[in-house]
């Protein structure tokens, strides 16, 4: 079930925010309402869910109404008209004391600009979302320590957070953030003001990070790279709609609009886009030891290929049987050899979530199709030489399973 | 042309204050009185040794060795030209007026950072009470409060209160957004973001607010002497009537010395000991 809904967003800046909301109700468009209002309409009838544990990233160019979106969440800035559902409590309908306690307890934020408090060491500025729920100084301290530790921040604990550059001062701030250990992370373009070298090793940590805590992560950026790397799925906005929601690799591969086409074509796709989006699984290709040396040959003729992918129960795969030896065994029918006893083993395999960057090598020296295996070993299908180069260079993949193969 | 006569109407409007709400001027008067006699009493039981070896060890500590020899030096000379009671009476005088304008301008400036409405009330009000001439409303002060120095305070309060409220609002105001947001998205409540950020990061600039109240209390003891407040101002204006041009330099520069030695080391407590801390 997801745990946070946003229904039906919106958030209109102006005095005359009723009369605005009633246009964009209507269809009207943002320079239009502009016009005739003066309100500026910022967030235009947003819906998404957020999974418990996911990664949802939105991603915009300034004035999108992405940030808007974020301080929507937890009303640092009042929406307008809509639904926030956190489990089962309206946000936007909870009076002050509840919307107070949920910032404490349940979400907690990041900042562009870090929000640190400037008089106050690294571990009071860490222990200050404790701090503001009363807990005991001494308890405090010790959780912000622990934090400390895990974001790598150990031994700065006792110093003012203006002595620190710009990487360990978002740290604070995220370990400020998850002190509280918050269900959900509203982190606001949180990275965008580091250099980029600083920028990508706070991305691999989050990364990490995240693998441990499972948190829910809201992440804003305006840097499409950094929403691909980041996030679970992404929503794309513009103007204050949202244009797209989708993976990585479905906003890659399938762009909703030109809008979104023109985001994605200076992407490194190669880093991105995934065996699992490449492969494809038709029966022609595979092959199980009970269907006999006969059918595995005719398979192989009538496809023009020289080699099948070869499984068990449950589709394990075994590996790749080749023609000639599939011609010899039939030769000598009287031997009993089957199948499973000509079976090439040692073929290229590879996890549905590897990137086709890493299968470039494997693909260049291989004969055969590279199998994408799972993590029980079943097979779940096969990425061909000429879709992964007609990925990387962009050229529509025309391949159907049909098709010849090159391989030798 | 409309003829108003506005000057009738505010006669009116004092008169009227003056018959029917007298008891709260009694009251207003007899806490000013308490206050600059507590002061008064306090500073002259002292001996001037000791006062004088404590504000200049105060400036050793706050601000700087060449400041704590000016201080030694200027207060002896104070008391070498005999003028080491008035000098008390006048600084009884200037304590009194900035705590109570501050008393006063602070919580105001408190509100009118975080209300535009306030804001917007407050500052013509503070523009008033900093141009409208002293003069004019010396008169008033007088009708209220009788001669002697709590009316003399009052006009002081009036003059030298606005600097604190500005720069109280002001300090507040500059704080960074995303700092009071952050605060707020913890789950702050109002009173926390004001205790725990706000304050804290407009202290430097409340407290430039605070030495420029006391710098303009202590440039209203003459005026204030008009109507009988005494100290240093009394002599001043003893001076000029009589036109003693020696005793009116005397008491002057008595003013100056005083006025240098309370804006450095207020001027320390909003600087110098933040700037050492980090």
């Amino acid at each position: 079930m997801a745990q946070l809904q946003v229904k039906n967003l919106y958030k209109i800046f102006g005095l005359r925010s009723q009369t605005a909301l009633e246009m964009a109700k209507d269809g009207k468009s943002k320079p239009e309402i502009l016009e005739k209002t003066g309100c500026t309409l910022a967030v235009d009838n947003a819906t998404f869910d957020i999974a418990e544990g996911e990664t949802f990233v939105v991603m915009g160019l300034s004035g999108s109404g992405k940030s808007t979106v974020l301080r929507c969440l937890n009303r640092l800035w009042e929406p307008t008209a809509g639904s926030v559902m956190l489990d089962d409590v309206d946000i936007v309908a909870a009076p002050d004391e509840q919307l107070r306690q949920i910032r404490r307890t349940k979400m907690n934020m990041v900042f562009q600009h870090f929000g640190l408090l400037p008089h106050r060491t690294v571990v009071d500025n860490v222990a200050f979302g404790l701090e503001i729920q009363q807990v005991a100084p001494e308890t405090r301290q010790e959780r912000a320590y622990e934090i400390i530790k895990q974001v790598g921040l150990e031994g700065y604990g006792d110093m003012m957070t203006g002595e620190l550059s710009g990487g360990m001062q978002q740290r604070v701030g995220l370990a400020r953030a998850l002190a509280t250990d918050p269900d959900i992370l509203l982190m606001d373009e949180a990275f965008s003001a580091l250099d980029p070298l600083i920028r990508n090793q706070m991305q691999d940590e989050l990364l990490d990070l995240q693998e441990q805590m499972q948190k829910t992560i809201v992440f804003i950026t305006h840097d499409l790279d950094e929403a691909l790397k980041l996030g679970d799925r992404i929503a794309i906005m513009k103007d204050g709609y949202i244009v797209q929601i989708g993976t990585p690799d479905e906003i890659l591969t399938q762009p909703a609009d030109d809008y979104v086409a023109s985001f994605v074509q200076n992407v490194d796709r190669s880093k991105v886009i995934t065996a699992s989006s490449l492969m494809f699984d038709h029966p022609s290709r595979i092959v199980s030891p009970k269907d006999g040396v006969e059918v595995a040959i005719r398979r192989m003729r009538k496809m023009g290929i020289s080699s099948l992918a070869v499984t068990g129960p449950k589709r394990a795969f075994k590996g790749y049987v080749r023609i000639d030896d599939a011609v010899k065994i039939q030769k000598k029918k009287g031997e009993g050899q089957t199948l499973e006893d000509v079976v090439m083993k040692d073929v290229p395999r590879t996890h549905p979530d590897t990137p086709i960057a890493e299968l470039l090598p494997h693909v260049m020296e291989s004969p055969y199709p590279i199998a994408v295996v799972d993590d029980e070993g079943r097979l779940q299908g096969l990425v061909m030489r000429s879709s992964v180069i007609s990925e990387i260079t962009g050229v529509e993949n025309t391949d159907t399973p049909a098709t010849l193969e090159d391989e030798a | 042309m409309i003829d108003l006569d506005i000057g009738g109407y505010i006669e009116i409007i004092i008169d009227w204050l003056t018959n029917n709400i007298s008891p709260l001027f009694e009251a207003i008067s007899a806490v000013v009185t308490t206050v600059i006699g507590g002061f008064e009493s306090a500073l002259m039981w002292v001996p001037y040794l000791i006062i004088i070896l404590l504000l200049t060890a105060l400036a050793w500590w706050l601000v700087s060795r060449g400041i704590a020899a000016f201080t030694l030096i200027g207060l002896l000379l104070i008391e070498a030209m005999g003028f080491w009671e008035d000098t008390m009476v006048t600084l009884a005088l200037v304590l009194t007026a900035a705590v109570i304008a501050l008393f006063f301008g602070i919580p105001t400036g408190i509100l009118a950072a975080r209300n535009k409405v306030v804001e917007g009330i407050v500052r013509p009000v503070l523009d008033t009470m900093q141009t409208m001439p002293a003069f004019v409303y010396l008169i008033p002060a007088v009708l209220f409060f009788g001669l002697g120095t709590v009316p003399g305070v009052v006009a002081t309060v009036v003059f030298a209160m606005p600097p604190v409220v500005r720069l109280t609002n002001l300090g507040i105001r500059q704080v960074q957004p995303d700092v009071v947001e952050a605060a707020q998205a913890f789950g702050a409540t109002p009173k926390q973001v004001l205790v725990k950020v706000q304050l804290p990061l407009a202290l430097p600039t409340i407290l430039a607010g605070i030495n420029q109240t006391i710098m303009l209390a202590l440039s209203m003891v003459v005026i204030a002497a008009m109507i009988g407040a005494g100290g240093l101002g009394g002599q001043v204006l003893r001076g000029i009537t009589q036109l003693n041009v020696g005793l009116g330099f005397e008491a002057g520069f008595a003013i100056v010395i005083l006025a240098i030695v309370l804006d450095r080391i207020t001027q320390a407590l909003g600087t110098g000991r933040q700037g050492t801390k980090q």
